[in-house]
């Protein structure tokens, strides 16, 4: 009966998702990793406090997996990230405590401190050909040495309660407590934050609403796209979990300000990655620089460009790396770099350039900080934290690769 | 006594294609033997053969050298019967001393320890053979390209060569280099090694060689004795003489105003700051033509269209472009692109294509405001513009989101001419537009050409093979080492007039 219809429709969808493994293969690699850390927490992983937490402690690196990302698309490195975070948060320190500079200057003045250092290394990068690995190894050099100088080996602070707000505040509720707290009570919680579901639900229609209407175009050129029943498992599932999140987050004290401004900066990588035209020729530009600088892409001022972002990106991680800790410290920011560049590759860029994508950062970094959380939560030793995580950077990219070559 | 190599009724296929069609070559002992033919007769395909770099049940035939039938598996085991051979791109390392380099693979030692005293004092004896008065320890990326030649000629003495084969040994060389190892070449003939020479160049054909074997198409034409008299008329003949029927499209022809003129334009090496790599040169092309340039691999045809394309090759880059009379600036890509110039370029693999991306991102990547509005990517017209291209352009492939990588090359060759007609280029450069491309593709892609020209776009199309430039254009320039040296109508173009122009002694060029 229905089988005879079926079986060739099973090999369609077969060859489907044996070329679009690696998308669908990194969303349930996370969840699974969460599942797997809820059920031997015995569920504190889940819990709202911890899953705070969890956007807390990952944020900065998560905006760094964001330039770094497009870095490592147009076919570089910088390895000096994680030292730049550290003297910028040691610049904002000095600025504020030392000297009594007004937050909003300090943060400002940062961000172009960001913005210069990654000038002067894609200076070297972009137009006078040096390697990047060795450009930035050099800046991580330099800067770690440049923050220790700055704070003369001593931790400077604490912050302004205005300053740390930039990291461990929470955007506060439209509705008065007393509309709260009956509605939360349906749910068996103290509290509900509606401001954060509401975002939630509508961000969770806006996914759906956006991905029908690429179907329908696509459909309308006679695109061959993702099979449907994939579509809707893949929604079910992102949407699922992110009504889960929000509304774990709605019980306990609503949005993070980290997490706003993690969203904002991740949509607008997206799609400045994946819709414009400036994405588009990085991603010339990594995949074949010679041919798309013969097809007119300014390769030298982009790759300019994209360390420029990255010095932005960094010093913006640092402002909150040291607004979290209420405190900058000479040892901030160290070897962070390598989480930031495991996140990017276990999200699937490519160490030649010109593939990977920004939600595939994204997801990597979490699942380096589920497991991060997940293995201090079980009281593993950093030793074997190390290895592991290690071994599952390893292992995302050999996957990567034997799929490429079975796909031949 | 026997030849030293026989060759018989070699025949080697490659996928699709057959490069060797049961092709003999007989070279006696002491000889010095040249091998001449169009790029692309198979002459190299041949070499490779013989060294094993196609290794033996590879290809149809047999190979006796020295009396016996040899079957070679690799290029060790004909180099340890003494056959050599040095390519065109020389296989030197730059980073390594003469003797370094010299002994490379074969170094003079015991329990792997080098004996640099044995080394040196071999280099030297070698070096004296080939007159090369520099010192064994010197970088060989110092020397100059004509020298590094020597070094491998040294490179192949040390190894007791018997059969030395040269694939165009002066075609980077300066005229006083060239003279030198010519004379080199008949030294050792004296001393009995016997030598195959691949060469264009047919007045040093006539100076050295005692037998010539002319290929064509994969195929024998004709071995000539020298010493009955050799002459350069009879070898262009049997290298370009074959038919050419139905094989372009026919073409009104209506050239119109001149739209894009270059006047003495002169381009130096990027890295051999010496070397003047074009030569003033200069030439105009007018709405609805076709404008060959012809010439062979190396005459500098891609180094002009690239240093015309945004000063994409070279330095010095002196000259002056006019689009429609008036001066326009091309020193970068985007600033040529605006200035209506588009270069489709020889090389779609490494300089024309991101091979990993779909056939859609490739169409679009010149043009991209053309299908964004503010910096924002319209995907649904992305779509609808290559679809447009791919239908009109016969682009066989099941979807616009497929790799490009996939395709084959005419199709591939396709992505690009539609690249480049998106940005609605006046002047279209095509550098070698069908070369890696079959046969069926190849009238498509003419067909394209000729379209192009009707909508009155101006085209200049690069070349190494004469037939499609005569079967395609309005006008051939010939170029030989940088420079124009010819102009001829279609009407008086022949394959044999190229071909003299290119093979003709080369000017004095003793400014340069």
């Amino acid at each position: 009966m229905a089988v005879a219809e079926t079986a060739p429709k099973a090999g369609e969808l077969r060859a489907y998702l044996k070329t679009h493994m690696r998308e669908y293969g990194l969303l349930f690699a996370l969840i699974a990793i969460m599942a797997f850390f809820q059920i031997v927490t015995s569920g504190t992983l889940m819990r709202p406090v911890n899953i705070t937490n969890l956007f807390l402690q990952n944020s900065y690196i998560i905006i760094m997996a964001l330039g770094m990302l497009i870095v490592i698309v147009s076919g570089n490195i910088d390895l000096s990230v994680g030292s730049v975070m550290g003297f910028v948060g040691a610049f904002a320190a000095v600025m504020i405590v030392k000297m009594g500079a007004p937050i909003w200057l300090t943060i400002l003045a940062s961000l172009l401190m960001g913005a210069a250092i990654g000038a002067a290394q894609g200076y070297w990068v972009a137009y006078w050909k040096i390697p990047s690995f060795i450009v930035t190894l050099a800046g991580m050099l330099v800067f770690r040495g440049a923050s220790l100088w700055l704070l003369e080996g001593q931790s400077v602070g604490p912050f302004p309660p205005e300053f740390q707000r930039l990291s461990t505040g929470f955007v506060p509720d439209l509705f008065p407590r007393s509309v709260t707290e009956p509605i939360g009570a349906l749910f068996g919680q103290r509290n509900l934050n509606l401001l954060c579901m509401g975002v939630g639900v509508l961000a969770s229609a806006a996914i759906l609403w956006s991905g029908l209407r690429r179907r329908a175009r696509d459909a309308a050129y006679g695109v061959a796209g993702e099979p449907a029943r994939f579509f809707w498992l893949r929604n079910v599932v992102a949407i699922g979990a992110l009504l889960f999140l929000t509304f774990k987050l709605a019980t306990f004290r609503g949005f993070p300000n980290v997490l706003v401004s993690m969203a904002l900066l991740t949509l607008l990588y997206a799609f400045v990655t994946q819709n414009t035209v400036i994405g588009r020729r990085i991603y010339a530009l990594g995949g074949n620089e010679k041919a798309a600088k013969l097809s007119g892409v300014r390769t030298e001022r982009l790759t300019f460009l994209a360390f420029v972002n990255m010095g932005v990106l960094a010093a913006l991680a640092g402002l909150i790396f040291a607004a979290r800790l209420n405190t900058a410290t000479p040892k901030a920011g160290f070897g962070i770099e390598l989480d930031v560049i495991a996140a990017v590759f276990i999200g699937g860029a490519a160490m030649a350039g010109g593939a990977g994508k920004v939600v595939g950062a994204v997801i990597g970094a979490f699942i380096m900080g589920v497991m991060n959380n997940g293995m201090s939560i079980m009281g593993i030793g950093i030793d074997y934290q190390q290895v592991i995580k290690g071994l599952v950077l390893l292992a995302a990219v050999i996957f990567d690769v034997y799929n490429k070559r079975r796909q031949g | 006594m026997t030849a030293l190599l026989e060759m018989r009724d070699i025949t080697k296929e490659f996928p699709g294609v057959k490069a060797l069609d049961r092709v003999n070559l007989v070279v006696e002992r002491g000889e010095i033997h040249a091998i001449c033919g169009e790029n692309g007769a198979g002459k190299s395909t041949l070499m490779k053969v013989l060294s094993g770099v196609y290794p033996a049940g590879s290809y149809k035939g047999e190979i006796h050298y020295d009396g016996a039938l040899a079957e070679f598996r690799n290029l060790s085991e004909s180099e340890a019967r003494g056959v050599v051979i040095i390519h065109q791109e020389l296989a030197l390392i730059p980073q390594l001393s003469i003797a370094e380099n010299i002994f490379l693979g074969n170094e003079r030692a015991a329990r792997g320890v080098i004996d640099w005293n044995e080394t040196w004092r071999r280099t030297e004896e070698l070096l004296a053979k080939v007159g090369l008065r520099d010192a064994p320890g010197v970088l060989v990326g110092t020397l100059g390209v004509g020298k590094q030649q020597l070094v491998e000629i040294a490179k192949a003495l040390s190894k007791d060569v018997r059969l030395l084969i040269l694939d165009e040994p002066t075609a980077a060389l300066q005229e006083t280099d060239s003279r030198k190892l010519l004379d080199l070449m008949l030294e050792l003939k004296a001393q009995g090694v016997t030598c195959i020479i691949i060469s264009h160049k047919l007045n040093e054909v006539r100076q050295i060689a005692d037998t010539v074997t002319v290929i064509r198409d994969g195929a024998t034409v004709s071995r000539i004795d020298a010493r009955e008299g050799l002459s350069e008329d009879r070898i262009v003949r049997d290298m370009v003489g074959r038919d050419m029927s139905h094989r372009y499209p026919a073409r009104v022809s209506d050239p119109g105003e001149k739209i894009f003129e270059v006047e003495g334009w002169s381009v130096w090496h990027p890295e051999q700051a010496e070397r003047r790599v074009i030569r003033d040169v200069s030439f105009h092309v007018r709405a609805g033509e076709v404008l060959g340039i012809a010439g062979l691999m190396g005459s500098g045809r891609t180094e002009l269209a690239m240093s015309l394309f945004g000063r994409s090759w070279g330095r010095n880059v002196s000259g002056e472009a006019r689009m429609r009379g008036r001066p326009v600036d091309l020193s970068s890509a985007p600033k040529a692109i605006a200035a209506g110039l588009a270069y489709v370029t020889e090389d779609r693999k490494h300089l024309g294509l991101i091979l990993d991306e779909s056939l859609r991102f490739n169409t679009t990547l010149a043009n991209l405001p053309g299908v964004s509005r503010g910096g924002v990517l319209n995907e649904a017209e992305e779509t609808r513009v290559s679809e447009g291209y791919r239908k009109a352009m016969a682009t066989r492939t099941p979807s616009v989101l497929q790799k490009v990588g996939n395709l084959s090359g005419g199709n591939q060759q396709k992505v690009v001419l539609a690249r480049w007609l998106f940005t609605d280029p006046e002047v279209l450069i095509l550098d070698e537009p069908t070369r890696g491309v079959d046969v069926g593709a190849k009238y498509e892609i003419y067909t394209i050409i000729n379209q192009l020209a009707a909508q009155g776009r101006a085209v200049v199309m690069i070349s190494s093979e004469m037939p499609e430039l005569l079967g395609m254009c309005d006008r051939i320039h010939v170029m030989n080492e940088g420079a124009f040296v010819g102009e001829l109508t279609a009407a008086e173009a022949s394959q044999e007039r190229i071909m003299s122009l290119i093979v003709a002694q080369p000017r004095e060029q003793g400014a340069a």
